[in-house]
């Protein structure tokens, strides 16, 4: 029998490319897929279901499904996106209420891949270059979206430690850059001149989106449990990341950018949380060796992310945006899984 | 180092993961809709062994800049010989290759000693030389940079390990820290306590020497006439000093401040320090690392007080 897998968050960028790259696998029966909003790219054979992250509809659908495998993707790490209190409930609370649901009384989940991210090291003078995944931070949390995601891997060791039996990964991804994903830092590097903090060039590591979704699909492949944090080799000064780009760096004082983000991010120039200003003058290194040590292969490097950034950028001004926007139409998607008149090939 | 290829077997193994992803993703390209909206990214071709790593700068992993070093060895030679006219005694005890600790005395308030070393070291051995630094150097805007172009890196443990242990490097620590350089004049060449002897850990967990090293000179290059620690407290600072220079340098205004006298630097490395313990220990005896911080502490000591018995002038040795 084949894998039967839940995925939170499938009208999000991961939630979807995940998605799309399990239903190319056979060995992989049922894929549903949970979100809010519709999902953004065309998809085969997941079923969607709209639901917020409430405990109910969750251990619902675990049990109606016999899930076995959960995916959750659903975790916001680019606090520019939404108010704080919405991160926090999608954040910590829906992470609570999933993992309720997958170790209720007689749950079939047996593996769970949690997409985290690297913000839970923080960025601070006292950090070592390389963070490994033991390391502890070297302040509490001061930005709302570290603070959650530590609370969410709370929650993950929780559930780790309550059901052995569970494979459980932990995957925290360094700074992704790529083709399609937008993150603070590629909208930095989008500007004309790219803010930097004046008399600091930290160093900075990437990982390529497409080896974000790699990584993902490799634990969930060879059921590796454990946390790995995922991140391309190299470090390089984010003055050298703005030469990539083929820009200026473009000095912020060093002092008092608490104050001077806020009337920038109303005036749309660019949005920089405390998270990045942190980045910004500290930087962060992980070692991203142990998931090299169980087999995982990267594509990219750090710089060659930033490359292959750049020349996806220089694409998309030359071309334009020629590709039409999915539009999740319910009643046909329904149709094509559902209806009798269908004709399935596989059945 | 670390982005060359594994070894055979993994090797291996990593490529039979990717072609058993493989029928999967020429799977997708068919069934997906006419839809252009971007595909699976597993359908990357096969990439190359070597990754493209299109790199603009020679800044490593700890922010060293080669490029940056030989700048600074080029604007510091000059005072290297003519101003402090450093004179090394027994340079050929510093191993010329593995992973090794060289642990020195710290004095004035702008430390002549590190520099003096680093320099000597890269210029006669052709080895760089990593300082272990306090993060204070880190928040400094401009300053926290250039230390850290220049081949200063944070004095953290897991630092030390990965220059020490697994790159095999020379690193360069002052236990004493800020306690050393704060000294007023007065206090000049009296060791102060080695820390809590973390150096002597990173070392046996590392598995390489210690190498000490008693300087003479840095104190008179520098030295503290009067400090505030009212007014240092206040600004966060560890000191805040009046020193000679600013006097003698007035004219130079802030530029003074900054320039060393002209006190004759003397270097004596001591015979290295092999622990007999076993590397890669996650704990060592609390007493063992106390008694060797401390033997070293004295080993250094002594040599100072017979460096200082010899000398027969500031300036001139």
């Amino acid at each position: 029998m084949g894998r039967r897998v839940l995925i939170t968050g499938l009208g999000t960028f991961w939630g979807s490319r995940v998605a799309q790259a399990l239903e190319a696998d056979p060995g992989i029966d049922v894929i549903v897929g949970l979100d809010r909003n519709e999902p953004t790219v065309p998809l085969e054979r997941t079923e969607y279901v709209r639901s917020d992250e409430s405990y109910s509809i969750l251990a619902r659908i675990v049990k109606a499904a016999r899930i076995d495998t959960i995916v959750h993707t659903f975790l916001v790490v680019d606090s520019t996106q939404m108010r704080s209190r919405t991160i926090h409930e999608i954040n910590v609370i829906g992470t609570m209420n999933l993992f309720a649901a997958a170790s209720a009384p007689g749950s079939t989940v047996r593996n769970v891949v949690v997409k985290s991210a690297t913000l839970v090291y923080g960025a601070h003078p006292k950090d070592p270059v390389w963070f490994s995944e033991e390391s502890r931070r070297a302040q509490p949390p001061k930005a709302m979206v570290e603070r959650s995601l530590l609370e969410v891997e709370g929650y993950v060791r929780d559930f780790a430690v309550d059901n052995p039996h569970v494979n459980v990964a932990l995957l925290r991804f360094s700074n992704v850059l790529g083709p399609d994903i937008t993150t603070p830092l590629a909208k930095a590097l989008e500007l004309p001149a790219v803010p930097s903090v004046l008399g600091f060039d930290p160093r900075f590591q990437f990982v390529h989106e497409a080896d974000v979704v790699r990584a993902i699909l490799f634990v969930l492949d060879g059921r590796v449990q454990g946390i790995y944090n995922v991140a391309g080799d190299g470090l390089l000064p984010w003055s050298e990341v703005a030469a990539i780009c083929g820009k200026r760096t473009f000095p912020l004082p060093p002092f008092g950018m608490g104050l001077l983000s806020e009337p920038l991010s109303r005036l749309r120039v660019i949005d920089l949380p405390p998270e990045l200003l942190d980045l910004l003058r500290h930087g962060r290194g992980v070692d991203n060796r142990r998931l090299k040590k169980v087999g995982f292969d990267y594509h990219y490097t750090s710089a060659g992310t930033v490359a292959d950034f750049v020349e996806a950028l220089r694409i998309r001004r030359m071309v334009g945006n020629s590709e039409t926007a999915y539009q999740y139409e319910r009643d046909v998607e329904q149709f094509f899984r559902h209806s009798p008149a269908v004709v399935r090939d596989n059945e | 180092m670390a982005t060359s290829p594994g070894p055979k077997p993994r090797k291996a193994a990593a490529k039979s993961t990717r072609t058993a992803s493989r029928p999967r993703a020429a799977k997708v390209a068919p069934a997906s809709r006419s839809t252009s909206v971007a595909l699976v990214p597993v359908l990357q071709p096969d990439p190359a062994r070597d990754l493209p790593d299109p790199r603009r700068s020679d800044v490593d992993e700890w922010g060293r800049s080669e490029h940056m070093r030989e700048i600074a060895r080029s604007v510091y030679g000059p005072l290297y010989r003519s101003w402090h006219r450093v004179e090394w005694e027994g340079l050929d005890k510093i191993p010329t290759d593995g992973g090794a600790l060289l642990v020195s005395n710290h004095a004035g308030a702008i430390p002549a000693d590190a520099p003096a070393i680093m320099h000597g070291i890269e210029t006669e051995l052709g080895r760089p030389v990593y300082g272990l630094a306090d993060e204070m150097f880190k928040r400094l805007p401009v300053v926290g940079t250039m230390w850290s172009r220049v081949g200063g890196v944070l004095a953290h443990p897991d630092n030390a390990y990965r220059l020490l242990r697994e790159q095999e490097q020379l690193a360069l620590v002052f236990p004493e820290g800020t306690k050393g350089t704060g000294k007023t004049y007065g206090e000049r060449y009296q060791l102060r306590r080695f820390g809590r002897g973390g150096f002597v850990q990173i070392a046996m967990r590392a598995g390489v020497p210690v190498v000490p090293i008693a300087v003479v000179g840095a104190e008179e290059a520098m030295p503290i006439l009067w400090k505030s620690p009212q007014l240092a407290k206040l600004l966060g600072i560890p000191y805040l000093p009046i020193t000679a220079n600013m006097i003698a340098f007035a004219p130079l205004g802030p530029l003074g401040a900054a320039l060393t006298l002209p006190a004759k630097i003397k270097i004596r490395v001591l015979d290295p320090i092999r622990f007999d313990v076993e590397p890669d220990q996650p704990r060592y005896s609390r007493s063992l690392i106390m008694d060797e911080s401390e033997r070293i502490r004295q080993q250094i000591q002594e040599a100072l007080y017979d460096m200082l018995r010899r000398r027969e002038s500031v300036w001139f040795g």
